[in-house]
């Protein structure tokens, strides 16, 4: 377990290696930091200077050691936009976007994994007929006119709920929420629905195929044959054997959603880190786009551990070194 | 003689298609009594497997039972609803599937599987449930039975996974119990062991039992009678010493003259030449006809029905006469 974890750790060693050498890439080829910094009149002088100060005169794979030293630090330098350091505008933001993931996971799995469920079970009632239909078009449908249409009916139309925004937020040290708040629960409902439509169709497809498929072994059967009832049936032996995969798709899903909230956190402008993104590329800003990137790889690296890890829970197949074979 | 065990009358399995619907079972008529081992034979496809499916009343849709009766005790259960019926299964009937790999669900402890089993049918709390469970794989012969209770299948080999298998189709003490195959996917040194095994729990525990096979040994070592199935009907059933030394009807002459003999060499063994028709394309008269080297007129306008020829009955119409 432990040898396992080690290995899983020394292979994401590469990976993030990668993404920061892009990110750090993105310094020298988009945009020059140094008259970003010093305006379009400075003198030679003063560019010589400046160039000397921030060590970009030094070789490249210098410099690109010195990136890493600092990103293991959390030090991404200062946003040209804000002049403001970039961890601190990223631990800013954070708390919104994980929020609204978390919200958006838990609305793809709670209504998914019984959808799935559901049809898998009753593969020709009118219901599942009708999920089906539906998850079509939240596959087809793009997240932001999701989130427009949402926002016609609900906000501009039955007026029930706000159309942009967080909300009020309760500060709780470095951490924002806006669980806290009517207000905030409020302008989470639109943004995590249009966020999570698209994984909780996939996660019900999913769910559903692998229920089709877990019925038909011999194992279910011969659970019949024992005359188990058909709820210990469906949601003890069937329902687990589907968890392994769908627990997989649902992990990168996850890493997905907070990557990938850009496009709702645009449309409901959201306070969160892809907003901050969004906004950084229209500027050129790119000691944030740097570190949103190798945040993004981060997230990434650490939820395949944990889904990795989640699989010995579920399957005791994985487990090694256990009992007599 | 006392009234049977299960009864199953002109039973009719079909399987709508299509291409139009395909019979499966035709007219199968058998009766078990207590404590009574009938074997069941036949070639992959016969309708052996699906006979023990449509008794416990699981055949896969769209199968479905189309005709006849199945009777527990006196009592019908192919007709019952899905609740009473698993109340069925399990306490009256158990099973035994082929290949014990796939029958155990891989992601719970032998011991969860059993006590979900005892206390599904027995009243029971978990810890006696429990300690019964310890006890049946005992039974069944798992050493450490006390430990190995909380292990997972895929900690068993395969004899043992079977071993386990026959303790959670015997552990809610059914009447009757259905072994398809018990055998066929274990290695056959490990064969023996387990039909001994089933043998000797039937005969203690009293009950009876439908043993699907197409292993004549196996057949002549454990059953009492004998029924041989032949696409989709009983074509001879009788006892098993008559069936084995004596058969009437020339499948299973064929069938006994391709097990090789042990008191003498053989170049080669007898085959039956050509193979069963497939459902879709059963020859008018007796199916076999196209394969029966005793094959006259009569058999290939008329169906014959089964007769009694002497000490078994068969579907011939050799023994037309009796």
């Amino acid at each position: 377990m432990f040898a396992f974890v080690i290995s899983r750790l020394l292979q994401a060693i590469p990976v993030m290696l990668t993404v920061s050498f892009i990110s750090f890439a993105m310094f020298t080829y988009v945009g020059d930091p140094v008259s970003i910094m010093l305006g379009q009149d400075a003198t030679e002088a003063e560019r010589a200077a400046l160039v000397a100060q921030l060590g970009l005169d030094q070789p490249f794979f210098v410099q690109f050691l010195k990136f890493i030293g600092q990103a293991v630090q959390g030090q991404f330098g200062l946003s040209y936009r804000l002049s403001r350091p970039v961890a601190e505008l990223i631990a800013e933001r954070a708390p919104a976007t994980l929020e609204l993931a978390l919200c958006a996971a838990f609305i793809a799995m709670a209504v998914g994994v019984p959808m799935g469920v559901y049809t898998g079970l009753y593969r020709n009632s009118i219901l599942s007929r009708f999920f089906l239909t539906f998850s079509l078009i939240g596959v087809s449908l793009p997240t932001f006119l999701i989130g427009i249409l949402l926002i016609l009916a609900f906000a501009v139309g039955l007026g029930w709920l706000p159309s942009f925004g967080r909300g009020d937020v309760v500060q709780i040290g470095w951490w924002s929420t806006g669980f806290l708040t009517v207000s905030g629960l409020k302008a989470m409902i639109l943004p995590a629905i249009t966020l999570g439509l698209f994984q909780l169709t996939l996660i019900m497809r999913l769910v559903r195929a692998e229920m089709m498929e877990v019925l038909r072994t011999d194992y279910i059967k011969f659970a019949r044959a024992r005359g188990l009832s058909n709820r210990a049936i469906n949601f003890g032996h069937a329902l687990k054997n589907t968890l392994v995969p769908v627990i997989t798709i649902a992990g990168l899903q996850l890493g997905a959603i907070i990557a990938f909230a850009i496009v709702t956190e645009t449309v409901f402008q959201w306070p969160g880190m892809g907003l901050l993104f969004i906004q950084s590329v229209g500027s050129a800003d790119v000691p944030v786009m740097a570190a949103y990137l190798m945040l993004i790889a981060l997230v990434f690296v650490t939820i395949n551990l944990i889904v990795d890890l989640l699989y010995y829970a579920v399957d005791p197949r994985l487990r090694i070194g256990k009992g007599a074979h | 003689m006392t009234a049977p065990l299960l009864e199953v009358r002109n039973l009719r399995v079909e399987f709508p298609t299509r291409r139009g619907t395909l019979t499966a079972l035709h007219d199968v008529s058998l009766t078990i009594q207590p404590g009574e081992v009938l074997g069941m034979v036949g070639e992959s496809g016969a309708g052996k497997s699906m006979t023990g499916a449509a008794i416990i009343g699981l055949i896969e849709p769209p199968g479905r039972i189309a005709g006849g009766q199945v009777l527990l005790g006196g009592r019908r259960i192919d007709n019952l609803p899905y609740d009473q019926m698993r109340h069925v299964r399990g306490r009256q009937i158990g099973a035994i599937f082929q290949d014990p790999l796939t029958t155990l669900n891989p992601l719970y402890t032998v011991g969860r599987q059993l006590v979900e089993t005892i206390t599904t049918h027995l009243p029971l709390n978990p810890a006696q449930a429990r300690a019964r469970a310890i006890e049946w794989l005992e039974l069944v012969g798992i050493p450490a039975a006390s430990q190995r209770i909380d292990s997972y299948p895929h900690e068993f080999s395969g004899g043992m996974r079977q071993r386990v298998v026959i303790a959670l189709a015997l552990c809610a003490e059914p009447r009757l119990i259905i072994a398809d195959e018990p055998t066929t996917a274990l290695d056959v040194s490990i064969q023996a062991q387990v039909i001994a095994l089933l043998k000797r729990l039937a005969r203690e525990k009293g009950t009876a039992m439908l043993l699907v096979t197409h292993d004549m040994g196996v057949i002549a070592e454990t059953a009492d009678r004998v029924a041989v199935m032949y696409a989709g009907r009983i074509i001879e059933i009788g006892p098993v010493r008559q069936i084995v030394k004596h058969p009437r009807h020339p499948y299973t002459e064929g069938l006994m003259a391709s097990i090789p003999p042990l008191d003498r060499r053989v170049e080669r063994l007898a085959a039956i030449e050509g193979s069963m028709p497939r459902l879709s394309a059963i020859p008018p008269g007796c199916a076999y006809n196209p394969r029966c080297p005793k094959v006259f007129g009569r058999c290939l306008t008329e169906r014959p029905e089964l007769l009694d020829a002497g000490t078994t009955q068969a579907a011939c119409w050799l023994h037309a006469d009796g």
